[in-house]
Protein backbone atom coordinates (compact mmCIF):
# COMPACT_ATOMS: atom_id res chain seq x y z
CA UNK A 1 0.00 0.00 0.00
CA UNK A 2 1.13 3.52 -0.51
CA UNK A 3 2.84 5.17 2.32
CA UNK A 4 1.83 9.04 3.22
CA UNK A 5 4.57 11.53 2.36
CA UNK A 6 6.21 12.88 5.67
CA UNK A 7 5.27 16.56 5.19
CA UNK A 8 7.39 19.20 4.37
CA UNK A 9 9.29 21.76 7.00
CA UNK A 10 8.22 25.86 6.05
CA UNK A 11 11.60 26.49 5.03
CA UNK A 12 11.71 23.45 2.61
CA UNK A 13 8.49 24.14 1.28
CA UNK A 14 9.68 27.36 0.52
CA UNK A 15 12.54 26.19 -1.00
CA UNK A 16 11.16 23.69 -3.06
CA UNK A 17 8.63 26.32 -4.49
CA UNK A 18 11.88 28.26 -5.63
CA UNK A 19 12.86 25.84 -7.39
CA UNK A 20 9.57 24.87 -9.13
CA UNK A 21 9.95 28.87 -10.30
CA UNK A 22 12.83 27.76 -12.06
CA UNK A 23 11.42 25.46 -14.24
CA UNK A 24 9.66 27.61 -17.11
CA UNK A 25 13.29 28.68 -18.24
CA UNK A 26 13.53 25.12 -19.51
CA UNK A 27 10.73 25.54 -21.34
CA UNK A 28 11.83 28.61 -22.26
CA UNK A 29 15.07 27.33 -23.64
CA UNK A 30 13.31 24.07 -25.06
CA UNK A 31 11.04 26.80 -27.23
CA UNK A 32 14.32 29.20 -28.91
CA UNK A 33 16.08 25.97 -28.92
CA UNK A 34 13.37 24.43 -31.66
CA UNK A 35 13.50 27.81 -33.16
CA UNK A 36 16.41 28.46 -33.71
CA UNK A 37 17.10 25.25 -35.15
CA UNK A 38 13.94 25.55 -37.60
CA UNK A 39 13.82 27.97 -40.55
CA UNK A 40 13.82 31.97 -40.29
CA UNK A 41 10.18 31.54 -42.30
CA UNK A 42 8.74 29.51 -39.29
CA UNK A 43 10.02 30.88 -36.22
CA UNK A 44 7.13 32.98 -35.02
CA UNK A 45 5.33 29.98 -35.49
CA UNK A 46 7.36 27.85 -33.45
CA UNK A 47 7.57 30.30 -30.99
CA UNK A 48 3.10 30.69 -30.95
CA UNK A 49 3.22 26.61 -31.01
CA UNK A 50 5.12 26.51 -27.83
CA UNK A 51 3.06 28.91 -25.91
CA UNK A 52 -0.07 27.11 -27.30
CA UNK A 53 1.28 23.94 -26.15
CA UNK A 54 2.31 24.97 -22.86
CA UNK A 55 -1.24 26.39 -22.35
CA UNK A 56 -3.14 23.78 -23.45
CA UNK A 57 -0.82 21.18 -21.54
CA UNK A 58 -1.87 23.12 -18.48
CA UNK A 59 -5.48 23.45 -19.44
CA UNK A 60 -6.10 19.87 -20.10
CA UNK A 61 -3.51 18.70 -16.83
CA UNK A 62 -5.66 20.45 -14.53
CA UNK A 63 -9.03 19.27 -15.93
CA UNK A 64 -8.31 15.67 -15.78
CA UNK A 65 -4.44 15.24 -16.12
CA UNK A 66 -4.02 15.58 -12.14
CA UNK A 67 -6.87 13.11 -11.64
CA UNK A 68 -4.94 10.09 -13.47
CA UNK A 69 -1.90 10.68 -12.00
CA UNK A 70 -2.48 11.66 -8.97
CA UNK A 71 0.13 11.16 -5.44
CA UNK A 72 1.80 9.32 -2.99
CA UNK A 73 -1.13 8.81 -0.54
CA UNK A 74 -3.88 9.10 -2.58
CA UNK A 75 -6.55 7.01 -4.28
CA UNK A 76 -5.66 4.58 -7.02
CA UNK A 77 -6.93 1.71 -8.99
CA UNK A 78 -5.16 -1.01 -7.45
CA UNK A 79 -5.48 -4.76 -8.89
CA UNK A 80 -3.76 -7.81 -7.44
CA UNK A 81 -1.80 -10.29 -9.04
CA UNK A 82 -0.11 -12.93 -7.43
CA UNK A 83 -0.57 -11.32 -4.08
CA UNK A 84 1.10 -8.36 -5.24
CA UNK A 85 -0.78 -5.02 -5.70
CA UNK A 86 -0.19 -2.76 -9.13
CA UNK A 87 -1.37 0.45 -8.86
CA UNK A 88 -2.12 1.25 -12.41
CA UNK A 89 -3.63 4.71 -12.37
CA UNK A 90 -4.57 7.42 -9.92
CA UNK A 91 -8.69 8.04 -8.68
CA UNK A 92 -8.75 11.47 -7.98
CA UNK A 93 -11.13 14.00 -9.04
CA UNK A 94 -11.01 16.09 -12.04
CA UNK A 95 -10.12 19.85 -11.87
CA UNK A 96 -7.86 19.58 -8.48
CA UNK A 97 -10.84 19.27 -6.54
CA UNK A 98 -9.89 17.60 -3.11
CA UNK A 99 -6.66 18.94 -3.48
CA UNK A 100 -5.74 21.82 -1.07
CA UNK A 101 -3.21 23.98 -2.56
CA UNK A 102 -1.66 25.02 0.44
CA UNK A 103 2.20 24.07 0.08
CA UNK A 104 1.56 20.63 1.06
CA UNK A 105 3.93 17.54 -0.99
CA UNK A 106 0.76 16.88 -2.85
CA UNK A 107 -0.01 20.22 -3.96
CA UNK A 108 3.78 21.34 -4.86
CA UNK A 109 3.79 18.35 -6.98
CA UNK A 110 0.62 19.60 -8.72
CA UNK A 111 2.43 22.58 -9.47
CA UNK A 112 5.73 20.96 -10.89
CA UNK A 113 3.75 18.98 -12.96
CA UNK A 114 2.19 21.92 -14.73
CA UNK A 115 5.03 22.73 -15.76
CA UNK A 116 6.15 19.36 -16.58
CA UNK A 117 3.88 18.61 -18.51
CA UNK A 118 4.16 21.33 -20.66
CA UNK A 119 7.99 21.04 -21.16
CA UNK A 120 6.53 16.99 -22.47
CA UNK A 121 4.49 19.17 -24.81
CA UNK A 122 7.40 20.92 -26.73
CA UNK A 123 9.26 18.28 -27.01
CA UNK A 124 7.34 16.56 -30.26
CA UNK A 125 7.04 20.51 -32.14
CA UNK A 126 10.94 20.38 -32.34
CA UNK A 127 10.75 17.21 -34.41
CA UNK A 128 7.75 18.47 -36.63
CA UNK A 129 9.26 21.84 -37.07
CA UNK A 130 8.08 23.99 -40.94
CA UNK A 131 5.22 21.10 -41.19
CA UNK A 132 3.20 20.44 -38.19
CA UNK A 133 0.00 22.71 -38.14
CA UNK A 134 -0.67 24.58 -34.68
CA UNK A 135 -4.13 22.89 -34.30
CA UNK A 136 -2.80 19.62 -35.08
CA UNK A 137 0.58 20.40 -32.62
CA UNK A 138 -2.13 22.02 -29.42
CA UNK A 139 -4.62 18.58 -30.19
CA UNK A 140 -1.02 16.51 -29.94
CA UNK A 141 -0.52 18.11 -26.72
CA UNK A 142 -4.06 17.79 -25.50
CA UNK A 143 -3.94 13.86 -25.52
CA UNK A 144 -0.55 13.99 -24.46
CA UNK A 145 -1.13 16.07 -21.34
CA UNK A 146 -4.76 14.33 -20.66
CA UNK A 147 -3.53 11.20 -20.82
CA UNK A 148 -0.09 9.57 -22.07
CA UNK A 149 2.05 11.53 -19.61
CA UNK A 150 -0.34 11.53 -16.16
CA UNK A 151 -0.48 7.71 -16.87
CA UNK A 152 2.98 7.15 -16.99
CA UNK A 153 4.03 9.69 -14.90
CA UNK A 154 1.58 8.16 -12.06
CA UNK A 155 3.47 4.47 -12.38
CA UNK A 156 6.82 6.35 -11.67
CA UNK A 157 5.86 9.29 -9.71
CA UNK A 158 2.17 9.02 -8.39
CA UNK A 159 3.47 5.69 -6.59
CA UNK A 160 2.28 2.98 -9.19
CA UNK A 161 3.54 -0.17 -10.16
CA UNK A 162 7.23 0.86 -11.73
CA UNK A 163 7.82 2.44 -8.39
CA UNK A 164 6.23 0.03 -6.55
CA UNK A 165 8.97 -2.38 -8.34
CA UNK A 166 10.93 -2.78 -5.44
CA UNK A 167 8.52 -3.27 -2.30
CA UNK A 168 7.22 -5.59 -4.53
CA UNK A 169 9.58 -7.87 -6.10
CA UNK A 170 12.92 -6.54 -4.57
CA UNK A 171 14.01 -4.89 -7.39
CA UNK A 172 16.52 -2.36 -5.73
CA UNK A 173 13.97 0.69 -4.74
CA UNK A 174 11.61 0.47 -7.86
CA UNK A 175 12.35 2.29 -10.85
CA UNK A 176 14.39 5.57 -10.36
CA UNK A 177 13.98 8.51 -11.86
CA UNK A 178 13.78 11.96 -9.85
CA UNK A 179 13.89 14.47 -12.55
CA UNK A 180 12.20 13.33 -15.41
CA UNK A 181 14.51 11.66 -18.02
CA UNK A 182 11.62 8.98 -18.14
CA UNK A 183 7.99 10.81 -17.85
CA UNK A 184 9.53 14.00 -19.13
CA UNK A 185 11.91 13.27 -21.81
CA UNK A 186 11.87 9.66 -22.72
CA UNK A 187 8.10 9.86 -23.25
CA UNK A 188 8.59 13.44 -25.52
CA UNK A 189 11.09 12.04 -27.34
CA UNK A 190 9.14 8.93 -28.06
CA UNK A 191 6.32 11.80 -29.50
CA UNK A 192 8.47 13.34 -31.37
CA UNK A 193 9.29 10.09 -33.07
CA UNK A 194 5.64 9.61 -33.61
CA UNK A 195 4.86 12.67 -35.06
CA UNK A 196 8.09 12.94 -37.29
CA UNK A 197 7.15 9.14 -38.95
CA UNK A 198 3.12 10.44 -39.14
CA UNK A 199 4.41 13.92 -41.02
CA UNK A 200 7.06 12.90 -42.89
CA UNK A 201 10.20 14.87 -43.70
CA UNK A 202 10.16 18.53 -45.06
CA UNK A 203 10.15 19.03 -48.92
CA UNK A 204 13.47 18.81 -50.02
CA UNK A 205 15.42 17.37 -47.50
CA UNK A 206 15.82 13.82 -48.98
CA UNK A 207 16.32 13.91 -52.77
CA UNK A 208 14.99 10.97 -54.99
CA UNK A 209 18.24 8.89 -54.82
CA UNK A 210 18.01 9.43 -50.89
CA UNK A 211 20.71 12.41 -50.33
CA UNK A 212 19.81 14.32 -47.29
CA UNK A 213 20.88 17.78 -47.90
CA UNK A 214 21.67 20.01 -44.77
CA UNK A 215 18.98 22.17 -43.72
CA UNK A 216 20.59 24.17 -40.68
CA UNK A 217 19.11 25.86 -38.59
CA UNK A 218 18.08 29.57 -38.74
CA UNK A 219 19.69 31.23 -36.01
CA UNK A 220 22.89 29.71 -33.63
CA UNK A 221 22.61 32.63 -31.26
CA UNK A 222 18.85 31.49 -30.15
CA UNK A 223 20.04 27.75 -30.05
CA UNK A 224 22.36 28.72 -27.67
CA UNK A 225 20.63 31.25 -25.71
CA UNK A 226 18.42 28.58 -25.18
CA UNK A 227 21.02 25.70 -23.88
CA UNK A 228 21.99 28.48 -20.99
CA UNK A 229 18.36 28.85 -19.93
CA UNK A 230 18.02 25.24 -20.44
CA UNK A 231 20.52 24.99 -17.58
CA UNK A 232 18.59 27.24 -15.14
CA UNK A 233 15.39 25.56 -15.76
CA UNK A 234 17.06 22.09 -15.12
CA UNK A 235 18.51 23.21 -11.52
CA UNK A 236 15.04 23.86 -10.84
CA UNK A 237 13.78 20.51 -12.36
CA UNK A 238 16.12 18.60 -10.70
CA UNK A 239 15.71 19.99 -7.66
CA UNK A 240 12.53 20.09 -6.73
CA UNK A 241 11.88 16.67 -8.24
CA UNK A 242 14.25 15.26 -6.12
CA UNK A 243 12.94 16.49 -3.22
CA UNK A 244 9.09 16.07 -4.06
CA UNK A 245 9.53 12.04 -5.41
CA UNK A 246 12.95 10.99 -3.91
CA UNK A 247 12.83 12.48 -0.45
CA UNK A 248 15.85 14.05 -0.83
CA UNK A 249 16.79 16.72 1.72
CA UNK A 250 16.93 19.99 -0.01
CA UNK A 251 20.59 20.33 1.23
CA UNK A 252 21.11 17.63 -1.39
CA UNK A 253 20.52 20.80 -4.19
CA UNK A 254 24.02 21.15 -4.32
CA UNK A 255 25.12 17.90 -5.53
CA UNK A 256 22.40 18.07 -7.84
CA UNK A 257 23.57 21.43 -9.74
CA UNK A 258 26.73 20.71 -9.28
CA UNK A 259 26.21 17.13 -11.13
CA UNK A 260 23.61 18.82 -13.77
CA UNK A 261 25.93 21.48 -14.73
CA UNK A 262 28.87 18.72 -15.18
CA UNK A 263 26.96 16.51 -17.10
CA UNK A 264 25.55 19.53 -19.50
CA UNK A 265 29.49 20.59 -19.51
CA UNK A 266 30.95 17.18 -20.81
CA UNK A 267 28.11 16.28 -23.03
CA UNK A 268 28.58 19.99 -24.93
CA UNK A 269 32.45 19.62 -24.70
CA UNK A 270 32.30 15.17 -26.03
CA UNK A 271 29.86 16.81 -29.10
CA UNK A 272 32.31 19.59 -29.65
CA UNK A 273 35.35 17.61 -30.19
CA UNK A 274 33.73 15.09 -31.90
CA UNK A 275 32.42 17.10 -34.59
CA UNK A 276 35.59 19.44 -34.25
CA UNK A 277 37.38 15.96 -35.00
CA UNK A 278 35.16 14.64 -38.15
CA UNK A 279 34.33 17.92 -39.56
CA UNK A 280 37.34 19.96 -38.86
CA UNK A 281 35.50 22.87 -36.83
CA UNK A 282 33.05 22.05 -34.34
CA UNK A 283 28.98 21.90 -34.99
CA UNK A 284 27.43 24.78 -32.83
CA UNK A 285 24.22 22.96 -33.22
CA UNK A 286 24.93 19.78 -32.38
CA UNK A 287 27.39 20.88 -29.38
CA UNK A 288 24.00 22.27 -28.31
CA UNK A 289 22.45 19.68 -28.86
CA UNK A 290 25.19 17.63 -26.91
CA UNK A 291 24.10 20.14 -23.87
CA UNK A 292 20.69 19.40 -23.81
CA UNK A 293 21.16 15.63 -24.02
CA UNK A 294 23.42 15.82 -21.07
CA UNK A 295 20.95 18.04 -19.05
CA UNK A 296 18.61 15.06 -19.91
CA UNK A 297 20.98 12.44 -18.75
CA UNK A 298 21.23 14.53 -15.58
CA UNK A 299 17.81 14.27 -14.88
CA UNK A 300 17.51 10.56 -13.65
CA UNK A 301 21.27 10.69 -12.36
CA UNK A 302 21.34 14.09 -10.15
CA UNK A 303 21.03 12.96 -7.19
CA UNK A 304 22.37 9.80 -7.06
CA UNK A 305 26.13 10.11 -8.09
CA UNK A 306 28.59 11.50 -7.37
CA UNK A 307 30.94 14.37 -9.43
CA UNK A 308 32.89 12.36 -11.10
CA UNK A 309 30.52 10.17 -12.18
CA UNK A 310 28.34 12.88 -13.74
CA UNK A 311 30.74 13.77 -15.80
CA UNK A 312 31.39 10.01 -17.60
CA UNK A 313 27.60 9.64 -18.08
CA UNK A 314 27.44 13.60 -19.55
CA UNK A 315 30.57 12.27 -22.05
CA UNK A 316 28.78 9.08 -23.17
CA UNK A 317 25.90 11.04 -23.31
CA UNK A 318 26.92 13.42 -25.76
CA UNK A 319 29.03 10.93 -27.78
CA UNK A 320 25.42 9.10 -28.30
CA UNK A 321 23.41 12.60 -29.26
CA UNK A 322 26.07 13.40 -31.85
CA UNK A 323 26.48 10.15 -33.48
CA UNK A 324 22.21 9.13 -33.15
CA UNK A 325 21.66 12.53 -34.77
CA UNK A 326 23.58 11.59 -37.77
CA UNK A 327 22.25 8.02 -37.28
CA UNK A 328 18.26 9.40 -37.93
CA UNK A 329 18.83 11.21 -40.39
CA UNK A 330 20.67 9.83 -42.36
CA UNK A 331 20.41 5.64 -41.89
CA UNK A 332 16.64 6.00 -40.52
CA UNK A 333 15.23 9.00 -42.95
CA UNK A 334 13.80 10.36 -40.06
CA UNK A 335 13.49 14.44 -40.23
CA UNK A 336 14.06 15.90 -37.07
CA UNK A 337 15.08 19.29 -37.44
CA UNK A 338 15.26 19.82 -33.34
CA UNK A 339 17.39 16.13 -32.63
CA UNK A 340 14.51 15.73 -30.23
CA UNK A 341 14.40 12.12 -30.65
CA UNK A 342 18.26 11.71 -30.11
CA UNK A 343 18.75 14.56 -27.20
CA UNK A 344 15.63 13.57 -25.18
CA UNK A 345 14.37 10.04 -25.78
CA UNK A 346 18.31 8.59 -26.40
CA UNK A 347 19.64 10.91 -23.57
CA UNK A 348 16.71 9.81 -21.11
CA UNK A 349 17.31 6.39 -21.94
CA UNK A 350 21.38 6.58 -21.53
CA UNK A 351 20.30 8.45 -18.19
CA UNK A 352 18.14 5.72 -16.63
CA UNK A 353 19.91 3.29 -17.72
CA UNK A 354 23.42 4.93 -15.63
CA UNK A 355 21.37 5.62 -12.98
CA UNK A 356 21.16 1.87 -12.96
CA UNK A 357 24.76 1.42 -13.01
CA UNK A 358 26.22 4.45 -11.12
CA UNK A 359 23.89 4.80 -8.65
CA UNK A 360 24.58 5.44 -4.71
CA UNK A 361 21.81 5.76 -2.08
CA UNK A 362 23.42 8.38 0.36
CA UNK A 363 19.98 8.56 2.28
CA UNK A 364 17.30 6.31 2.80
CA UNK A 365 15.31 6.80 -1.07
CA UNK A 366 11.53 7.89 -0.61
CA UNK A 367 10.60 6.55 -4.26
CA UNK A 368 7.02 7.17 -3.13
CA UNK A 369 6.00 3.77 -2.22
CA UNK A 370 9.22 2.66 -0.74
CA UNK A 371 8.99 5.04 2.92
CA UNK A 372 12.54 4.45 4.56
CA UNK A 373 14.30 1.57 2.37
CA UNK A 374 17.72 0.45 3.71
CA UNK A 375 20.95 2.49 2.71
CA UNK A 376 22.48 0.12 -0.20
CA UNK A 377 25.35 0.29 -2.43
CA UNK A 378 25.77 1.76 -5.68
CA UNK A 379 24.63 -0.23 -8.40
CA UNK A 380 22.96 -3.34 -7.46
CA UNK A 381 21.83 -6.09 -10.16
CA UNK A 382 17.86 -5.66 -8.75
CA UNK A 383 18.28 -1.75 -9.37
CA UNK A 384 19.72 -2.12 -12.59
CA UNK A 385 16.75 -4.33 -13.64
CA UNK A 386 13.95 -2.11 -12.03
CA UNK A 387 15.39 0.72 -14.77
CA UNK A 388 15.30 -1.86 -17.33
CA UNK A 389 11.65 -2.68 -16.68
CA UNK A 390 11.19 0.97 -17.20
CA UNK A 391 12.93 1.48 -20.47
CA UNK A 392 11.09 -1.77 -21.62
CA UNK A 393 7.56 0.21 -20.63
CA UNK A 394 8.54 3.62 -22.66
CA UNK A 395 9.22 1.13 -25.66
CA UNK A 396 7.17 -1.73 -25.49
CA UNK A 397 4.01 0.63 -24.30
CA UNK A 398 4.27 4.48 -24.42
CA UNK A 399 5.48 4.16 -28.20
CA UNK A 400 3.01 2.32 -29.54
CA UNK A 401 0.51 4.09 -27.68
CA UNK A 402 1.74 7.55 -28.19
CA UNK A 403 2.02 6.45 -32.24
CA UNK A 404 -1.95 4.99 -32.31
CA UNK A 405 -2.82 8.36 -30.44
CA UNK A 406 -1.38 10.88 -33.04
CA UNK A 407 -1.80 8.71 -35.92
CA UNK A 408 -6.12 8.56 -34.71
CA UNK A 409 -5.72 11.93 -34.36
CA UNK A 410 -3.69 12.42 -38.04
CA UNK A 411 -6.81 11.06 -39.51
CA UNK A 412 -9.41 13.53 -37.74
CA UNK A 413 -7.07 16.62 -37.97
CA UNK A 414 -4.75 16.47 -40.29
CA UNK A 415 -1.00 17.14 -39.24
CA UNK A 416 0.73 18.10 -42.32
CA UNK A 417 0.98 21.53 -44.07
CA UNK A 418 -0.76 22.23 -47.45
CA UNK A 419 2.79 22.42 -50.03
CA UNK A 420 2.18 26.02 -50.25
CA UNK A 421 2.20 26.56 -46.51
CA UNK A 422 5.96 24.94 -46.37
CA UNK A 423 6.58 26.68 -49.06
CA UNK A 424 5.64 30.00 -48.14
CA UNK A 425 6.75 29.06 -44.59
CA UNK A 426 4.41 28.17 -41.50
CA UNK A 427 4.51 32.39 -40.46
CA UNK A 428 2.87 33.42 -42.97
CA UNK A 429 0.22 30.76 -44.26
CA UNK A 430 -0.72 30.11 -40.45
CA UNK A 431 -0.38 33.39 -38.71
CA UNK A 432 -0.42 36.08 -41.49
CA UNK A 433 3.07 37.78 -40.51
CA UNK A 434 6.38 36.49 -40.31
CA UNK A 435 8.87 36.81 -37.24
CA UNK A 436 11.28 39.07 -39.13
CA UNK A 437 9.53 41.37 -41.10
CA UNK A 438 11.89 43.83 -41.16
CA UNK A 439 14.43 41.57 -43.00
CA UNK A 440 11.51 41.28 -46.19
CA UNK A 441 12.14 43.04 -49.01
CA UNK A 442 9.04 44.65 -50.08
CA UNK A 443 9.13 45.49 -54.01
CA UNK A 444 6.94 49.05 -53.26
CA UNK A 445 9.67 50.35 -51.27
CA UNK A 446 11.77 50.44 -54.40
CA UNK A 447 9.08 52.56 -56.16
CA UNK A 448 10.18 56.00 -56.75
CA UNK A 449 8.19 57.93 -55.16
CA UNK B 1 3.92 -4.33 -41.31
CA UNK B 2 4.04 -1.67 -39.49
CA UNK B 3 1.99 -2.97 -37.22
CA UNK B 4 2.95 -5.92 -36.64
CA UNK B 5 5.75 -4.15 -35.39
CA UNK B 6 3.89 -2.43 -33.09
CA UNK B 7 2.36 -5.72 -31.59
CA UNK B 8 5.72 -7.09 -31.47
CA UNK B 9 6.86 -3.88 -28.99
CA UNK B 10 3.99 -4.87 -26.82
CA UNK B 11 4.68 -8.40 -26.61
CA UNK B 12 8.33 -7.53 -25.50
CA UNK B 13 6.61 -5.55 -23.02
CA UNK B 14 4.35 -8.20 -21.58
CA UNK B 15 7.26 -10.71 -21.62
CA UNK B 16 8.88 -8.34 -19.78
CA UNK B 17 5.79 -8.14 -16.85
CA UNK B 18 5.40 -12.26 -17.46
CA UNK B 19 9.34 -12.09 -16.14
CA UNK B 20 8.89 -9.91 -13.29
CA UNK B 21 5.55 -11.67 -12.15
CA UNK B 22 6.37 -15.30 -12.89
CA UNK B 23 9.82 -15.61 -12.51
CA UNK B 24 11.64 -15.80 -8.33
CA UNK B 25 15.22 -16.20 -9.24
CA UNK B 26 17.24 -13.39 -10.20
CA UNK B 27 19.24 -14.68 -13.45
CA UNK B 28 16.12 -16.22 -15.01
CA UNK B 29 14.13 -13.20 -14.19
CA UNK B 30 16.95 -11.00 -15.66
CA UNK B 31 17.21 -13.72 -18.50
CA UNK B 32 13.67 -13.19 -19.61
CA UNK B 33 14.01 -9.52 -18.85
CA UNK B 34 16.01 -9.69 -21.15
CA UNK B 35 14.65 -11.54 -23.90
CA UNK B 36 11.76 -9.14 -23.26
CA UNK B 37 13.56 -6.09 -24.35
CA UNK B 38 15.24 -8.55 -27.97
CA UNK B 39 11.25 -8.74 -28.70
CA UNK B 40 11.16 -5.34 -28.40
CA UNK B 41 14.10 -4.34 -30.29
CA UNK B 42 13.07 -6.58 -33.63
CA UNK B 43 9.42 -4.85 -33.01
CA UNK B 44 11.45 -1.51 -33.10
CA UNK B 45 13.41 -2.77 -35.96
CA UNK B 46 10.76 -3.68 -37.86
CA UNK B 47 8.49 -0.61 -37.92
CA UNK B 48 11.61 1.26 -38.67
CA UNK B 49 12.04 -1.21 -42.02
CA UNK B 50 8.67 -0.21 -42.56
CA UNK B 51 9.17 3.31 -42.41
CA UNK B 52 11.76 3.29 -44.47
CA UNK B 53 10.31 1.11 -47.40
CA UNK B 54 7.14 3.43 -47.21
CA UNK B 55 9.71 6.21 -47.77
CA UNK B 56 11.27 4.36 -50.95
CA UNK B 57 7.78 3.54 -52.13
CA UNK B 58 7.05 7.48 -51.94
CA UNK B 59 10.14 8.49 -54.42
Amino acid sequence: MPMPVPGLSETAMIVCLFFIFLVPFAGAGISLINAGLGRSRSAGHMMMAAISALSVAAIVYFICGFAWQGFIGKPGHIFTLSGKSWNWIAAEPFFFRGLALDGSPASLAALLQIFCVGLAALIPLGSGADRWRLRASCASAALLAGWTYPLFAHWVWGGGWLAQLGVNYGLGHGFIDAGGASSIHVLGGLSALAVTWILGPRRGKYSPDGMAPAIPGHNAVLVLFGCLLALLGWFGLNSAGAILFTGSAPARAVLIAVNTMLEAAAAALTAAVITGIRFGKPDASLSANGWVGGLVASSATCVFVVPAEAIVIGAIAGALVTFSVEWFELRLEVDDPGGAVSVHAIGGIWGLLALGLFARFHDPVLNVVNGALPVTGGGAAGQWLAQLVGVATLLGFVLPLTYGLNWALNRLCPFRVAIEGEQQGMDLYELGAGAYPEFVTHTEDFIPR
Amino acid sequence: MKIVGFLLLLTGWLLVLAAIVLLASPGSRAGFVLAGMTVEALGLTIVIRSHLILREEKR
